[in-house]
């Protein structure tokens, strides 16, 4: 098969110059469209966390006024949070990989994907502006009254970048979601989909569902702003707490938006990498839309301390709690698929590793924070910034490597230097933990988010996060390097390298335009992988007499 | 793949016809949470601060309110019609009662615009500094009233807007297009204009009904 789909032109050389890109209706290219945007914005969003952490090397502020440090961690949340880790996974590989995973020719609505682009630019233009023209002082979460009656940056166009990117969210959502109901190959049921269309669909649902609130809110401050009405102003009888409940309702979900797509990733590639089939694959596919449906009911455990009340706040503490039982579901579930496996670390499987590392870290650590009267003592210090840091960096960026690295010779017909890729990997894990960990202890300690100054005797905990930050930079801007030369330069990849299962891996490398040569047809389960010499352990329900008789 | 599939993802036109009808009604959805965010707001309030929107509420014209109820389902008749029309092939008829529908869209917002001036000119609009004045009990609060009726029915006003528009873009593209296609845009579309009625459904009882 693969001899013969040589001769014909794959996606990548179907059309070149600019006008074939940008005027691509082909979900693959899509997917390049936003990879590249994505990653520009990851790198500037990156060097605003870089330039807080140089500042915070010494207790005085001598880099930056706290007026520009302000901005600097505003700018960084916004960048990062919307601009990055919610349309990371689900626009790059999702993109790429939804339609090839259910043997179908392209998403259901291929200009719709295109236009999200679009729309995605056409919002990040907003928030470009807003950070050339003097920034943002609010944070990322744009609380009221803040955003509303004090702030002075430019808080009315980066909430409206905001509420555009969202359309650019509801579009893909909507999207992924009418594809996997109606492009599935023959054969292919529901509990036949690999683990990553599962997590996409569902997060497909949350964003598809929680961006409209994020967006109301949105409108409501920009009205409030813009045309002196008074939803937030408790002088015009409105309520500042309002905005935070609609805010999280939004983005708690959101949280999910950002973490699901990884834990497709990492159930792709364990499999893969320990030559096991998923452990529980049913019981992994249905906690996450657990997980999506539990996510909607939790937005009040940002708010232990805002003033609602404690009755609430008893029930919000509860329902966080059951969030971790799906999560846990998921982390028992993929280790033991590496029970007995023949395990190899491949730098995809190194990367996917230390997710399960630090995912389970920060979700641990976030049932202290679910605690309310852990919560009471450690809110809005580093101790919050740690874990939400570990989930998010430790956890979804993490996966979107692993995932970029397993599908890289998918998506491009080439293969990276595994060596790099591996010291690469190490650097991450390592400059990630130097990072964050301090973090924890800073914020036990009671160092509070956002100052750019501290007493001296934090310096120690500062300085280690600080080191930290450089070889974490260093690890992200490794991939950029060797993944750029394997471009042009990597030596020709076969159509399944890693000898996975799934339909993607079954076609060219790159594919060909429309995916298959011919349309597939399913027949058997996923993650068929092969357990050597182990059936018996698996299947026999007389484990031990099997043992003896072999004794 | 035929000729008149929009998508080279779908085999039938049948099939892209179905998968159009679901997005929309998973848009319609992501819309209705939209709506359902801002009417939670207004319902936490009312429940809040009862008296004072009571009291808002008979500020509002009662009988406006009711004409652009009727005018908006109305349009939705037209608009079930024109769907009718474009799947049995009359693309005459349906291009007749599309524009039917527009215009009794436009007339919901000249009427809208009509209570927007009254609103102003009684002085219970607090929006962009005007002033002030309310003669009932709890003023701040009803101006917080007053806040989410203009947030709200500006809100929904955008959105009949959007859907004018879309019927126009739909009239112009649609000329040269073969049946199949122009009868699955006006479903999609139906499904948006029907939408857009059944939030006014809503917010014409919890805006002017309530405690009249």
């Amino acid at each position: 098969m693969s001899s013969d789909v040589a001769m014909r032109a794959n996606y990548l050389e179907e059309g070149a110059g600019p006008r074939a890109w940008l005027l691509t209706t082909d979900h693959k290219r899509v997917a390049w469209l936003y990879l590249v945007s994505l990653t520009a914005f990851f790198f500037l969003g990156g060097a605003f966390a870089v330039l807080m952490r140089v500042e915070l090397a010494t207790p005085g502020g001598d880099l930056v006024s706290d007026d520009v440090y302000n901005r600097l961690f505003s700018l960084h949340g916004i960048i990062m949070v919307w601009f990055y880790l919610v349309p990371s996974i689900p626009a790059t590989l999702g993109n790429f990989l939804l339609p090839l995973m259910i043997g179908a020719r392209d998403l259901a609505f291929p200009r719709l994907n295109l236009a999200s682009w679009y729309v995605f630019v056409f919002g990040s233009l907003f928030a470009l502006f807003s950070v050339l023209a003097g920034g943002v002082d609010t944070g990322w979460t744009f609380y009221t009254p803040l955003s509303t009656l004090y702030a002075n940056g430019f808080v009315s166009t980066a909430a409206m970048g905001v509420f555009i990117v969202g359309f650019s969210s509801i579009m893909t959502g909507i999207n992924f979601i009418v594809t996997v109901h109606t492009l599935r190959a023959p054969g292919l049921t529901w509990f036949r989909l690999p683990i990553f269309v599962w997590t996409i669909y569902a997060t497909a649902l949350v964003m598809v569902l929680a961006t409209p609130v994020l967006a109301a809110s949105l409108i409501l401050i920009v009205l409030e702003r813009v045309f002196g009405i008074g939803i937030f102003n408790p002088d015009l009888g409105g309520d500042p707490l309002l905005f935070q409940h609609l805010f999280w309702f939004y983005s708690h979900p959101a949280v999910y938006i950002m973490i699901l797509p990884g834990m497709g990733v990492v159930s792709e590639v364990l499999p893969c990498f320990s030559k096991r089939p998923l452990f529980g694959y049913k019981a992994v596919a249905l906690s996450s839309m657990a997980i999506a449906v539990f996510g909607f009911l939790v937005w009040g455990h940002h708010m232990f301390v805002s003033g609602q009340s404690a009755y609430a706040g008893v029930i919000f503490s509860f329902l966080s709690f059951c969030v971790a039982i799906p999560s846990a579901i998921k982390v028992f579930n993929w280790s033991l698929t590496l029970r007995k496996g023949e395990i190899t670390f491949e730098a995809p499987m190194l990367y996917a590793l230390f997710f399960l590392a630090l995912f389970t870290f920060g979700g641990l650590a976030g049932l202290f924070l679910a605690a309310l009267a852990v919560d009471v003592h450690v809110h809005d210090t580093y101790f919050v910034v740690a874990h939400f840091h570990y989930i998010m960096v430790g956890g979804m960026v993490t996966a979107y490597m692993a995932g970029l690295h397993f599908w890289w010779p998918k998506m491009t017909g080439r293969l990276y230097s595994e060596t790099w890729a591996r010291v690469a990997a190490a650097a991450t894990f390592i400059g990630f933990n130097l990072t964050f960990f301090p973090q924890f202890v800073l914020g036990f300690l009671g160092m509070p988010r956002r100052y750019h100054t501290y007493p001296p005797e934090f310096q120690f905990w500062h300085v280690l996060s600080s080191a930290g930050a450089v070889v974490l930079a260093a690890g992200y801007l490794m991939p950029l390097c060797y993944l750029g030369w394997s471009l042009f330069r990597g030596a020709r990849a076969t159509d399944n390298p890693w000898g996975a299962t799934g339909l993607e891996w079954q076609t060219a490398s790159p594919p060909p335009p429309h995916n298959f040569d011919r349309m597939p047809t399913v027949s058997q389960p996923p993650y068929a992988y092969p357990m050597k010499g182990l059936e018996h352990e698996r299947f026999s329900p007389h484990k031990d007499k099997v043992r003896e008789t072999a004794a | 793949m035929s000729a008149s599939t929009q998508s080279v993802a779908f085999d039938t036109p049948a099939r892209e016809k179905a998968a159009d009808a679901f997005g929309m009604w998973v848009f319609a959805g992501s819309e209705a949470m939209l709506f359902g965010a801002i009417m939670l707001v207004f319902f936490v309030a009312r429940v809040s601060y009862g008296p004072a929107f009571a009291a808002a509420s008979k500020h509002l014209s009662l009988t406006l309110g009711a004409v652009n109820t009727a005018v908006l389902i109305t349009s939705s008749l037209t608009m079930a019609l024109a769907h009718f029309h474009a799947d049995a092939g009359r693309w005459r008829a349906a291009v007749w009662t599309l524009m039917a529908t527009a215009l009794l869209g436009a007339v919901f917002l000249v009427i809208k615009g009509t209570e927007y001036a009254m609103e102003f000119h009684e002085g219970i609009a607090p929006v962009l500094g005007a002033p002030f004045a309310f003669s009932g009990p709890d003023p701040v609060h009803a101006a917080f009233f007053f806040s989410l009726y203009f947030a709200m029915t500006a809100l929904h006003g955008l959105h009949l807007t959007c859907g004018i528009l879309v019927i126009v873009g739909l009239l112009a593209l649609s000329r040269g297009a073969d049946p199949s296609s122009r009868a699955r845009r006006v479903q999609a579309v139906g499904l948006y204009w029907h939408f857009v009625d059944i939030v006014w459904v809503f917010l014409f009882p919890v805006l002017y009904l309530i405690n009249r």
